[in-house]
């Protein structure tokens, strides 16, 4: 949203200018927000009206803007943003403005920027040339960048509550708990991917190794085959389980089912050093070494595979990305285009990933453990549910809604 | 006795097309709209009004019309900003005659456009104001700050009547005649809202300029080409005066256009 404020001065009542500057607004399709109001007392006296008034365009804004200084409302000139360049590579100039990840714009020579993309806890570099404005990490930065700082100039644009139409996202809004009902959120789920399949979305699942421990990797294989994601965040413990449950049956030498399992946990680590051996999943796949589980399908139905690490990874299996910067680089990159998250079941992972959404991003957040689900939507307001469930039968409802309906289909 | 300024139309023609009436190309007859002009000021005399005259300028034929000279009240003028630059040069002229007999020049702001008289009506105690042709709505206020009293802003939507003379005259029981569709559906609103009795001129009259005439307590001067107004204004006891107008109505004015009031109101 693009907005400037307009001052109405003068016999606004009476001559009916205060409704006609507000009606233009309307049929134009922007907004208003009436912020400030004075109505003269007595018949001769003045009044006055500040309105802050927003378009969907730059362009469209400017257009109203000009009918309506027409009626006489006069633009309240905003100050600048102000900037300070980067003392060295890496390092921000004191008081530098730090980012929500809600929509931003900043003042530059009397033009409102939007900076791009919106990413929390970031510094905002603007490049004149262009006419520019950038969120960018320490990593980001070099010697004698245009950072702002302070507060002036920038203004941040929260994501507003549908008026026109349901959405299930805004409707619940809020975490359900362990003991409340699920199945009509997970049908609602299965619709919103549904939809946004259709609407050519992109869907994105954050997977924790509790998937293939609970033994709902089925289920997500189930998804991934009826075309549901399409790009999967994971660490290397979750596709060294996902290959070991593929390869012996077990993860983390336990067997979903069979109450004792053979192998134990030697099983991991053979499972990692058979995916060394071929040079990857893909070439396990191809070499049919691998022939089943959630990262074989992935491979088969050309789902992104976006593996990172941790410290106490084994390996790593080869694909994964071990440097942290450059992981958050790759994970930033991959999420560019991303309209729905799935989080499942991962804390690390989740907090991750959330921490780079863009505000308009439809997260779903499944967890066993309330706090966990808290944290991972607590930057999407309006565009988040958590559920606090096992995700095993989350993702059994959610493969049964979603291949059953494409059988009615 | 109301007093008056007028400019005899020595240099009067249409030399440039600034409004959808001036054609060039047709031209206004000099001879005839010399004796219109006479019409006119024997018809104001002999309504026992002082009329003064402003020596007219070669190269300022608009000068005739000397309601877009400014707008006095009391013994304040307020000297017009024109739009075009052809009528500007009309300005320093006005404003020294004014000053030359004691009247104080109030300057607006040069950037606000404000045509006098022509786009600034008293119906009552409200300066009804029009604007978006010529006047800036912006000038209204400056005027409002100036005089300290309630102005009615209306939009003017039809380029043929740019000025509020050539739509709206009122009278002095508190009604007025109009030509409604001159206005935007607001301004038609905030007159129907302040003033009570509105007779409503008929198109085909309006454009004959009817509604631009001068009001001299129960007489009123106007073009002709109006019989259905003039029945309407005679049932309200108005004495009708109808002048032929065709000369000046090929610039864009008629009887009201051709005069200003010195002042239009006493203190407001």
């Amino acid at each position: 949203m693009f907005s400037e404020t307009i001052e109405l001065r003068g016999h606004i009542i009476d001559s009916l200018i205060l409704p006609k500057v507000l009606d233009q607004i309307l049929t134009h399709g922007a907004n208003f927000k009436i912020t400030e109001i004075n109505i003269g007392q007595k018949r001769a006296d003045q009044s006055f009206a500040r309105i802050e008034v927003s378009a969907e365009t730059g362009e469209a804004l400017d257009e109203l803007i000009l009918r309506l200084r027409q009626q006489g409302a006069e633009v309240v000139e905003r100050a600048n943003a102000q900037v300070a360049r980067a003392p060295v590579d890496g390092v921000f100039p004191r008081d530098f403005y730090v980012t929500t990840n809600q929509q931003t714009f900043v003042r530059l020579e009397g033009k409102e920027i939007e900076v791009r993309p919106a990413m929390i806890n970031s510094a905002i570099a603007l490049d004149r040339k262009r006419g520019t404005a950038r969120a960018v990490k320490f990593f980001d930065v070099n010697k004698g960048d245009e950072i702002v700082i302070g507060h002036q100039g920038v203004r941040v644009v929260p994501v507003q509550r549908a008026t026109t139409y349901t959405d299930l996202f805004q409707f619940i809004n809020t975490t359900v708990d362990a003991d409340e009902p699920k199945s009509a959120i997970i049908r609602g789920i299965g619709d919103e991917l549904r939809r946004a399949r259709g609407a050519k979305g992109k869907i994105a699942i954050v997977a924790g190794p509790a998937i293939v421990r609970t033994g709902a990797g089925q289920h997500l294989v189930r998804l991934i085959e009826a075309g549901y994601v399409d790009r999967l965040f994971a660490g290397n413990l979750f596709a060294a389980y996902d290959v070991e449950r593929a390869l012996f049956g077990t993860s983390l030498g336990t067997n979903p089912d069979l109450a004792v399992a053979r192998g134990g946990h030697e099983n991991h680590l053979r499972a990692i050093n058979t995916i060394r051996e071929a040079g990857g999943i893909s070439q396990a796949v191809h070499q049919k070494i691998l022939t089943g589980g959630i990262l074989h399908a992935c491979v088969r139905h050309d789902v992104d595979i976006v593996l990172t690490g941790g410290i106490r990874d084994e390996g790593p299996i080869p694909g994964v990305t071990t440097d942290v910067i450059e992981a958050q680089k790759v994970m930033r990159t991959k999420l560019a285009d991303v309209t729905h998250v799935i989080l499942l079941a991962t804390v690390q992972h989740s907090l991750a990933v959330a921490s780079m959404l863009a505000p308009d991003v439809k997260t779903v957040c499944v967890d066993i453990d309330p706090p966990a689900v808290e944290r991972a939507i607590e930057h999407q307001p309006l565009q988040s549910i958590g559920l606090v469930t096992d995700v095993e039968p989350f993702l059994r409802e959610l493969a049964g809604c979603l291949t059953e309906s494409r059988v009615r289909d | 006795m109301r007093e008056l300024l007028l400019c005899p139309p020595n240099y009067y023609g249409i030399e440039y097309e600034i409004n959808p009436w001036m054609s060039r190309a047709r031209g206004a007859e000099a001879a005839l709209a010399q004796k219109q002009w006479e019409q006119l000021h024997a018809t104001l005399l002999k309504l026992d009004c002082k009329v003064h005259l402003i020596a007219p300028q070669p190269g300022l034929p608009d000068m005739v019309f000397t309601a877009n000279a400014g707008l006095t009240v009391g013994r304040t003028f307020i000297p017009s900003n024109f739009r075009h630059k052809e009528r500007a040069g009309e300005q320093p002229f006005f404003a020294d005659w004014m000053e030359k007999r004691s009247y104080k020049v109030s300057w607006l702001p040069e950037n606000l456009y404000f045509e006098g008289e022509g786009d600034a009506l008293f119906g009552g105690d409200v300066l009804f104001c029009g604007y978006k042709f010529r006047s800036d709505i912006q000038s209204h206020r400056a005027v409002a700050d100036m005089l300290g009293c309630l102005v009615i802003s209306v939009e003017l939507v039809d380029p043929r009547f740019y000025h509020l003379d050539t739509c709206f005259c009122p009278l002095p029981d508190g009604g007025a005649f109009w030509f409604p569709l001159a206005f935007d559906e607001y301004g038609q609103r905030a007159i129907r809202e302040h003033v009570p009795d509105l007779i409503d001129v008929l198109p085909d009259e309006a454009m004959h300029f009817s509604c631009n005439a001068v009001v001299i307590e129960r007489d009123i001067v106007l073009p002709e080409g109006a019989p259905q107004l003039v029945t309407k204004l005679q049932d309200r006891r108005y004495r009708c005066h109808e002048l032929p107008m065709s000369e000046f109505i090929k610039a864009g004015g008629a009887c009201k256009c051709l005069t200003m009031f010195m002042p239009q109101r006493e203190l407001v």
